[in-house]
């Protein structure tokens, strides 16, 4: 590892390897205020907006909607909801353009808005003024809700990088401001206009993170920025807050990069910066995280530049998602003629769009509209002579030419030890290319053709082992039915008298004879209990439990009876572990009974008890649902147990 | 609107334009070179150029390669060049042209084409020329100052159409050996390197000429440096291995072994370390790793030159490290951020 651990202080500014020295284009837009973008007729709120998993839908179509309601939620881990960022009405879930390199369609909700911009009457949130009361996992709870996600162009779920962990030492939190790519100006007006806000969302960060110091990175071509984000500082009298300045060269907010200058140390490969204890956000994402919290702000606008040497007015915007491309090109005095290219993000790391109908999602930043003169002409390659111009520009220490030969040549073990994915794509090789090469892109093909290849593999080997599973399984039933049938001619043939099989038949009336003397229909729990006992028996499996589970059925209280069956399951289980098959099985006799549980409660009292007994049960459920993921093997007796013991609850409130 | 990857922003950098500094570098050494040694040297190029282009033409067609692209990537010429100021100025027609045309069918088409030659195409040629027909390329005519002087444009068109100079008075009188090749010569005959470098032949600090040449390409070299066309790795580490090599020689027996000075400005190694080395394509490609392969050709060439059997030596010492820069970029990539290793 490079040089330098020890503490962070931000008082040195160490430089990284390669990089370019770009025209920044930033005054195009630089100088503007940040400008509100009116509502538009229509929201377009695609469901996926960054890696892991998409929202979920929770209204339909024909919903009415209000600001900041939430109208789809998170599915998975690596999700976040999505919130309306107006009011309006849902007229469409489908598939629509989004803004995406391969130019696809995807799922989104579309609104018709009213224009009354309505917020819900109670907000989903609560506002927390003061946080500091609020511990770290509430506060990312908080954060999750709001939907934040990182603004500075990945969008990765914010609340996931506030969450360090118990055992990670976080030294120092960094905001990154610098804002390398040419043309962007949104964090820079950002920065100069609402300091206040980043600073406090530093402070706020720090106290999830736990961290003791917090540097902000910002290039040296944004003093404005600079002396407003010092001013913040010195209002709030926060010592532990530094605006450290880095020089202007790309990728200088790369976040490997921007964390090498101010900290001296490498973000190891393939881990993450906080393995070196350090948690990176975007500026935008600290001041969207604060209004978050202490506001109730969920993440439904953001501000964004539009700008390029084809728009008339470029300027930044602060913009509601959904809102369509083509409404900011309007807003801002419209194109000179078609543009060149029509970009999203920036010129060194953006991709371009195929058409202005796809809405701004929140990790937009820019909308990028090209002349002829600034963009690169459409041109075929020259083969590559291998001047090394590319490995003396890479900020990752890559040999480009190297990867280039192999990705091309679909070598890609090859590619691989050369390091093929500690490229960040930040594009610096390709700039410098003299024949032209579109590098970036043969090491995108190469990382997706690898991808494929471990998704295939995998795929294979999972087929391969469900295959021998089942082979497994039918040998074994196919061995298990030899051995009962030679079981059976071996007590046919020795004892007629004392076999399984009667003792069997008697459980089995015994359990009849109780269900008719409670004056209740056949109980299916309670025949169940007896089968499940009969299988167990005859498994030999669990020969001490059978007793007992006769004796509970026999006083016929359904919850005993359940947590007792639900025992044996369990024991069941434990003895013969190599048969995940019994899972279903286990969840359908739960289920029956919590069924006949409501049945008898019914039957048995008023309709009030009954309808307690049925919310309980189901609170019960939910409550246990959570642990139901981690513990997939246990919980359909977990939950057996908690609903059968809600259900008795209820009984007694009824009683 | 072109759906297109990023980055989006015009590329400044081309090969025509990298090749055409390359060709505009040499102009000054191609100068003094042809005051020095008449203008056969241009004579030398003009042939040279166009057999090239006419080669790479024929075998863009044959390969099924746009013509208009490829031909106007500048490479053909700067191979030309490279090849033909090694040539004699004094030398018949067909010895440029065979030179360019091998060089550009065998050691350029034949691997591929551009970028995928693993040799030096102009070496190439220049080696086949010099195995071919050594007497030829050994005799260079006398520079200005030496013996009868630059030879008259009209006896390097004679020599070069018809073979003949019985009319100058004979091959003899117009030409001489390089400064390399007489002190190679004497030494062999037991001379001291001071009594070798006694005649005429030498001027202030090198063969006479031929140090003014030398100076005229070293600044034509440190342009290039300069406007970033070609790394400081591989001139330096060339001239660098050339010079601590023959001065530890020279300080343990002056009698037996030429200056470094002489060494380096004498014969080919400052065209070789600027121009010809760093052809990318044939170098190694690593920052480190274009150290080791400069070394190499520089101490092969003092190698090759002391005790090989040829005066000058940069052609094979290239040619040589050419097929171990795969082997030698392999063996010094960089460390990659992230990575534990070596610290650079």
């Amino acid at each position: 590892m490079s040089a330098a651990a020890g503490m962070v202080t931000g008082a040195k500014v160490w430089k990284f390897p390669g990089g370019l020295k770009l025209n920044g284009h930033k005054t195009l837009s630089a100088t503007s205020a940040i400008e509100d973008a009116p509502i538009p007729a229509y929201l377009i709120l695609p469901l996926a907006q960054h890696i892991g998993a998409a929202a979920k839908p929770v209204v339909e179509v024909g919903d009415q909607v209000y600001k900041g309601q939430t109208i789809a939620a998170p599915d998975g881990f690596v999700s976040t909801p999505i919130h309306a960022s107006s009011s309006g009405k849902v007229v469409a879930i489908e598939e629509r353009p989004v803004a995406h390199p391969s130019g696809l369609s995807a799922m989104c909700i579309v609104i018709e808005t009213d224009g009354l911009d309505t917020p819900l009457s109670t907000p989903e949130l609560e506002a927390h003024p003061d946080y500091s009361e609020l511990d770290p996992s509430h506060l990312r709870n908080l954060v999750r809700q709001a939907g934040v996600v990182g603004l500075g162009g990945a969008a990765f779920p914010s609340f996931i990088k506030l969450n360090p962990g118990p055992d990670a030492q976080v030294d120092a939190l960094i905001l990154n401001g610098a804002e390398c790519e040419p043309y962007i100006t949104c964090d820079q007006v950002l920065m100069r206009e609402q300091a206040d806000d980043i600073a406090r969302g530093a402070q706020l960060i720090m106290h999830a993170v736990q961290a003791t110091t917090c540097l902000i990175g910002v290039e040296d071509n944004k003093s404005e920025s600079i002396a407003a984000l010092n001013k913040a500082i010195d209002a709030l009298d926060d010592r532990r807050i530094k605006v450290v300045v880095v020089p202007t060269r790309y990728p200088q907010g790369g976040e490997k990069q921007l964390v090498q200058a101010l900290t001296g140390r490498e973000v190891p490969s393939e881990g993450l910066p906080l393995d070196i204890g350090i948690v990176c956000h975007n500026v935008g994402t600290a001041a969207t995280v604060w209004r978050a919290v202490t506001r109730a702000e969920p993440l439904i606008s953001r501000v964004m530049t539009v700008t390029g040497g084809a728009i008339k007015q470029p300027r930044n915007f602060n913009v509601r998602i959904g809102t369509p491309v083509s409404e900011l090109l309007a807003l801002s005095g419209g194109t000179q003629g078609t543009p060149a290219r029509l970009v999203m993000g920036g010129p060194m790391m953006g991709f371009a769009l195929t058409s202005d109908a796809v809405p701004v999602v929140k990790a937009t930043n820019c909308i990028l509209a090209t002349t002829e003169a600034e963009t690169a002409p459409v041109e075929d390659a020259m083969p590559c002579i291998r001047c090394g111009e590319c490995a003396e520009v890479c900020p990752a220490g890559l040999l480009p030419q190297q990867l280039y030969w192999h990705s091309r040549a679909r070598d890609l073990d090859r590619a691989q030890e050369y390091k093929l994915f500690d490229c960040i794509e930040c594009g610096c090789c390709a700039q410098v290319c003299p024949s032209h090469i579109p590098l970036v892109q043969f090491y995108r093909f190469a990382k997706t053709e690898i991808w494929e290849a471990e998704r295939d593999k995998r795929k294979s080997n999972h087929a391969r082992e469900r295959h021998e599973f089942r082979q497994d399984r039918l040998d074994r039933e196919e061995a298990e039915k030899k051995a009962r049938l030679a079981a059976k001619k071996a007590a046919l043939k020795k004892d007629t008298s004392a076999a399984n099989p009667v003792a069997e038949a008697i459980a089995r009336a015994k359990a009849r004879k109780a269900e008719t003397a409670s004056g209740q229909p056949a109980d299916p729990v309670a025949d169940m209990i007896a089968q499940a006992k009969a299988k167990a028996d005859g498994n030999k499996k669990i020969p001490e439990k059978p007793a007992s589970t006769e004796n509970s059925s026999s006083t016929d209280d359904p919850v005993a009876a359940a947590i007792a069956r639900a025992k044996a399951k369990a024991d069941q289980k434990k003895t013969d572990s190599a048969a995940p098959s019994d899972d279903p099985v286990a969840a359908a006799i739960a289920r029956a009974k919590a069924k006949a549980a409501e049945k008898s409660d019914e039957k048995s009292d008023d309709p009030v008890a009954a309808a307690i007994a049925k919310a309980k049960a189901r609170k019960a459920e939910q409550q246990s649902a959570p642990e139901e993921k981690p513990t997939a093997d246990d919980d359909p007796v977990a939950a057996a147990i908690a609903r059968a013991k809600a259900a008795a609850a209820a009984k007694k409130d009824g009683d | 609107m072109a759906r297109l990857s990023s980055p989006h922003l015009p590329v400044q950098a081309s090969v025509s334009v990298v090749m055409r500094r390359v060709v505009i570098a040499l102009i000054p050494g191609i100068a003094v070179m042809t005051f020095f040694f008449g203008v056969g040297v241009l004579l030398n190029i003009g042939i040279a150029a166009v057999t090239a282009l006419l080669a790479e033409s024929i075998m863009l067609k044959l390969r099924g390669r746009e013509l208009g692209r490829f031909l106007s990537d500048w490479t053909a010429v700067v191979t030309a060049v490279l090849l033909a100021i090694g040539l004699p100025p004094l030398a018949p027609w067909w010895l440029p042209a065979m030179g360019a045309f091998f060089a550009l069918v065998f050691g350029k088409h034949l691997y591929g084409g551009m970028g995928y030659n693993p040799f030096n195409p102009a070496m190439i040629g220049y080696v086949v020329l010099l195995i071919a027909f050594p007497t030829q390329m050994t005799l260079w005519p006398t520079p200005l100052g030496v013996g009868d002087g630059v030879a008259s444009p009209l006896a390097v068109l004679t020599y070069a159409i018809g073979n003949d100079l019985a009319a100058f008075g004979g091959l003899d009188a117009m030409t001489g050996a390089t400064p390399l090749d007489h002190v190679k010569t004497q030494l062999s005959l037991s001379q001291t390197v001071a009594e070798a470098q006694g005649g005429n032949m030498f001027g202030l600090f090198a063969g006479q000429g031929w140090e003014w040449l030398n100076l005229a390409f070293l600044a034509g070299g440190l342009w290039l440096l300069t406007n970033r066309t070609i790394r400081w790795q591989i001139p330096v580490s060339v001239l660098g291995s050339l010079a601590i090599i023959s001065t530890l020689f020279w300080l343990g027996d002056s009698d037996r072994f030429a200056s470094p000075l002489f060494h380096l400005t004498s014969g080919a190694a400052i065209v070789g370390a600027f121009f010809i080395a760093t052809d990318p394509v044939t170098a190694s490609t690593t920052p480190r790793g274009r150290l080791y392969y400069g070394a190499g050709i520089g101490v092969l060439t003092y190698i090759i030159r002391n005790w090989g059997g040829y005066p000058d030596a940069i052609a094979f010492a290239v040619l040589l490290m050419n097929m171990a820069a795969p082997t030698i970029d392999e063996y010094t990539q960089p460390r990659v951020y992230g990575h534990e290793g070596r610290k650079d």
